[in-house]
């Protein structure tokens, strides 16, 4: 057993690293410390990253990706977060295109895959629905086949990033009968059809990043159906698998946690407080156990083998560990953190503290929440 | 040993529980927001004539001269009612400082101005590197012909943007004391913002202010008497919207479907609702013994009590509005519902004051003492 990284990825990882140091985006309000990233900053970046080939760092060569190696991929996450560039939004390059590459038929790969990743067309997810979010198999967005097309009425909701997206993935009801899965399919649609609209919802970060995005009378062609009618469940579940890795946040964890102790060790009230030093190091620990373990899980998926049982425990972990890093800058910034909606001067971890902290309580909610996740993992520790 | 109210104190209890449920809606909370220094003076106008702010000055100064109990009465109601009008850091601790000093008795008019809502005042002696304790303070008075000159920086000093006067708090040869300057005071200016859960505070500059010798209150014993009694008070406003919160989130899992059933009938859910209780009742008990000691004589004893109650309180009061965000689900995070909200009100009590461990931290020492 060895758990040192080969040579060729050291390698790897410098070239990443010296290309990240020059390319990353420096922004004076600080994306680097969470705070919120604007749409120029964020397309400006993804184009950098596609210009480069790394955009869709995810896929594999044959569908226009790098070809990364599971390790690969991994450390080029950490190199970006590292850099404290941000992360790339997650719709299309994480979700869709693995869907696209394994359900889509080779006209819809060539339609969208190449503008994904050349940050041509940006997408968001249109899953949850006001009485459908754990239960989301429950949702009633429905879609009516006429002809060629379909026909949505229905309404999404807290979808991120839909003020910005081209298009959306959406789950639609095309049929009432059998299970509530079995009605479930796959359908995309351009953000620009007529019928479409899309209201914001501002949340307790005070900022807007989330929609509600309504459907009426939407048309959609009967060719931006994935998959065949009633597959979307059995697409959505192939999502989920797909994104377990993704979502330790090892990476955005490490760099929040060392710009806090790079603050607390220039501040004279907490440079040398035993309480500080001793939280850090909690912290440091907890993050090392989730790395390690999201290096178990890359180990079994580079031999071919599908995630175990323990890489369902990261996105918990991950998320409880992102909470306690930003509780732990939140109270380390102490008054400092007060100021609220307003800029001032002052170390930039704890200005944004409270804008993370409060942003930072979705991490167990969204992708489905905790609960439901130790919910999932109970059936099959327990195998009642 | 009895722990019932007095009649006058559960009629003070009804009057502030009655303002907060009808007379200060959700609607009402968010003009406030956008109110000038967030603080609705048609709504401060009714806080002074209830009475409310009257209570922190001593009858001797034309106040009402209540204990700290009747105060914290009216502050759970405020805080479970989600007001943001600055009713601790402009009229309560400020009071109680005063009223603890050695110029009770020459503060009376501005006292008087207080009680009627015609007044606010706020205190400013936090420092950067000083964090959450008063005793760590590197203003410096110097005294001259015309009586002293206060030079330094305070940070996030609650509530100075809407203050008549400051409190400032400042190194006097080896003692710390405290001095009151009126905020038009030349060297004095402000960087004012708004605070996270509501209200507004500055971070404030003091280059070479001349007061009279007479602005001197008294040394830094007044400042920990108020803080304390702020502190039991802040306490309480806290138990407020916890109880809110636990009372909007059993009720939500009673009404919110997922799988064909109400959310609360899944058992994760329901234990963790069953601790938020416990914690609301845990802390109630530290509140009432920290309101009941905060008047105490003897510091030893009042200190030990509320730094117990904020240490408890703090880390109840996060449990509390954590879970009422995770069980509410996405709604939990808009700012559409109230319950985020509370939650960032409670985020801000936690700090304010002192934190967990600067209290722990107190606790510790006293007990050690
Ligand atoms: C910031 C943010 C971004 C999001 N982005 C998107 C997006 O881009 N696209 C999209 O489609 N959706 C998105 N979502 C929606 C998200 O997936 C849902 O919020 C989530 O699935 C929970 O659904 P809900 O909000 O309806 O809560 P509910 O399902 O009503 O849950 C309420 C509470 O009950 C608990 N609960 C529910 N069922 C059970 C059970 N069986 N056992 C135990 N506990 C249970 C939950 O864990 C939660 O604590 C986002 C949400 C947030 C907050």
């Amino acid at each position: 057993m060895n758990f040192d990284y080969s040579p060729e990825e050291e390698t790897f990882r410098q070239e990443v690293r010296t290309w990240m140091e020059a390319n990353a985006p420096r922004d004076p309000s600080g994306i680097a410390t969470g705070m919120r990233i604007g749409k120029e900053t964020q397309f400006a970046w993804e184009k950098k990253l596609a210009s480069k080939g790394w955009l869709a760092y995810t896929w594999p060569a044959e569908f226009g990706g790098p070809g990364f190696t599971p390790v690969q991929r991994d450390i080029f996450d950490a190199e970006r977060a590292r850099a404290g560039a941000p992360s790339v939004i997650p719709f299309a390059l994480m979700m869709l295109g693995p869907v696209l590459m394994k359900f889509g038929t080779p006209e819809q790969q060539k339609r969208f895959l190449p503008r994904i990743a050349s940050a041509e067309q940006v997408w968001c997810q249109g899953y949850s629905e006001p009485g459908s979010g754990s239960d989301l198999a429950s949702l009633k967005t429905q879609a009516v086949r006429q002809g060629d097309k379909y026909i949505v009425n229905g309404q999404k909701i807290w979808t991120t990033q839909a003020h910005w997206a081209h298009w959306i993935f959406c789950l639609v009801r095309t049929s009432g009968d059998g299970s509530k899965q079995q009605g479930i399919s796959f359908l995309l649609m351009d953000m620009n059809t007529k019928g479409i609209e899309v209201r914001p919802i501002v949340t307790i970060d005070g900022h807007h990043h989330l929609n509600e995005v309504f459907f009426t009378d939407v048309e959609v062609p009967v060719e931006n159906l994935v998959g065949v009618e009633g597959q979307g469940w059995t697409i959505a579940k192939y999502l989920l698998t797909h994104e377990r890795t993704a979502i330790a946040g090892v990476g955005d964890s490490k760099r929040q946690l060392r710009w806090l102790s790079e603050t607390v060790a220039r501040d004279p009230a907490l440079k040398d407080s035993p309480h500080a030093r001793r939280r850090i190091a909690e912290l440091e620990v907890d993050l090392l156990a989730l790395e390690y373990t999201n290096l178990r899980t890359l180990d079994r998926m580079a031999k071919g083998h599908s995630p175990g049982p323990e890489s369902s425990g990261l996105k918990i972990k991950g998320t409880e560990l992102q909470q306690g890093i930003s509780e732990a800058q939140l109270e380390f910034g102490g008054l400092q953190a007060m100021p609220w909606g307003q800029d001032v001067e002052g170390e930039p971890v704890y200005r944004a503290a409270s804008t993370r902290y409060n942003f930072l309580r979705a991490c167990t909610i969204y992708g489905g929440s905790n609960e439901i996740q130790k919910n999932v993992l109970a059936k099959v520790l327990i195998g009642l | 040993m009895d722990l019932s109210f007095t009649s006058e104190q559960e009629i003070l209890q009804d009057s502030a529980v009655k303002f907060a449920q009808k007379g200060y809606s959700f609607d009402q909370y968010k003009k406030s927001l956008k109110a000038p220094g967030q603080c609705d003076p048609a709504i401060w106008k009714q806080v002074a004539e209830f009475g409310w702010l009257a209570l922190a000055v001593p009858e001797s100064a034309g106040g009402i001269g209540g204990s700290t109990l009747d105060i914290a009465l009216v502050a759970e109601a405020l805080g479970a009612g989600l007001v943001i009008e600055p009713f601790i850091a402009g009229a309560i601790f400020p009071a109680a400082i005063i009223a603890a000093s050695e110029s009770a008795g020459r503060q009376d008019a501005l006292l008087g101005n207080l009680a009627s809502g015609d007044a606010q005042l706020a205190v400013a002696y936090s420092e950067r590197a000083g964090r959450f304790d008063p005793a760590q303070c590197t203003t410096i008075a110097d005294k001259n012909a015309k009586g002293f000159v206060l030079s330094g920086e305070k940070i996030c000093a609650f509530n100075a943007p809407n203050a008549s006067h400051l409190i400032v708090s400042a190194r006097n040869g080896s003692a710390v004391d405290l001095f009151l300057v009126p905020r038009e005071t030349a060297g004095l200016s402000l960087t004012a913002y708004p605070v996270l859960g509501g209200g507004v505070a500055a971070d404030v500059k003091l280059d070479g202010v001349q007061v009279d010798s007479d602005a001197r209150l008294g040394d830094i014993t007044a400042l920990e008497a108020g803080l304390d009694k702020a502190i039991a008070v802040d306490c309480a406003l806290a138990l407020g919207g916890m109880k809110a919160l636990f009372e909007r989130t059993s009720a939500y899992l009673r009404t919110r479907k997922q799988f064909g059933v109400a959310i609360g009938t899944f058992q994760v859910l329901q234990h963790r609702v069953v601790d938020m209780f416990i914690e609301l009742e845990q802390s109630r008990s530290l509140v009432l013994l920290a309101t009941a000691k905060a008047d105490s004589g003897d510091a030893v004893e009042r200190r030990r009590a509320v730094s117990a109650a904020k240490a408890y309180v703090a880390k109840a009061s996060k449990m509390v509005a954590q879970q009422a965000v995770q069980l509410h689900g996405g709604i939990g995070m808009t700012e559409e519902l109230d319950v985020g909200h509370y939650f960032r009100q409670l985020t801000a009590f936690g700090t304010r004051f002192g934190d967990r461990d600067y209290h722990l931290d107190r606790f510790q020492a006293v007990a050690a003492a």
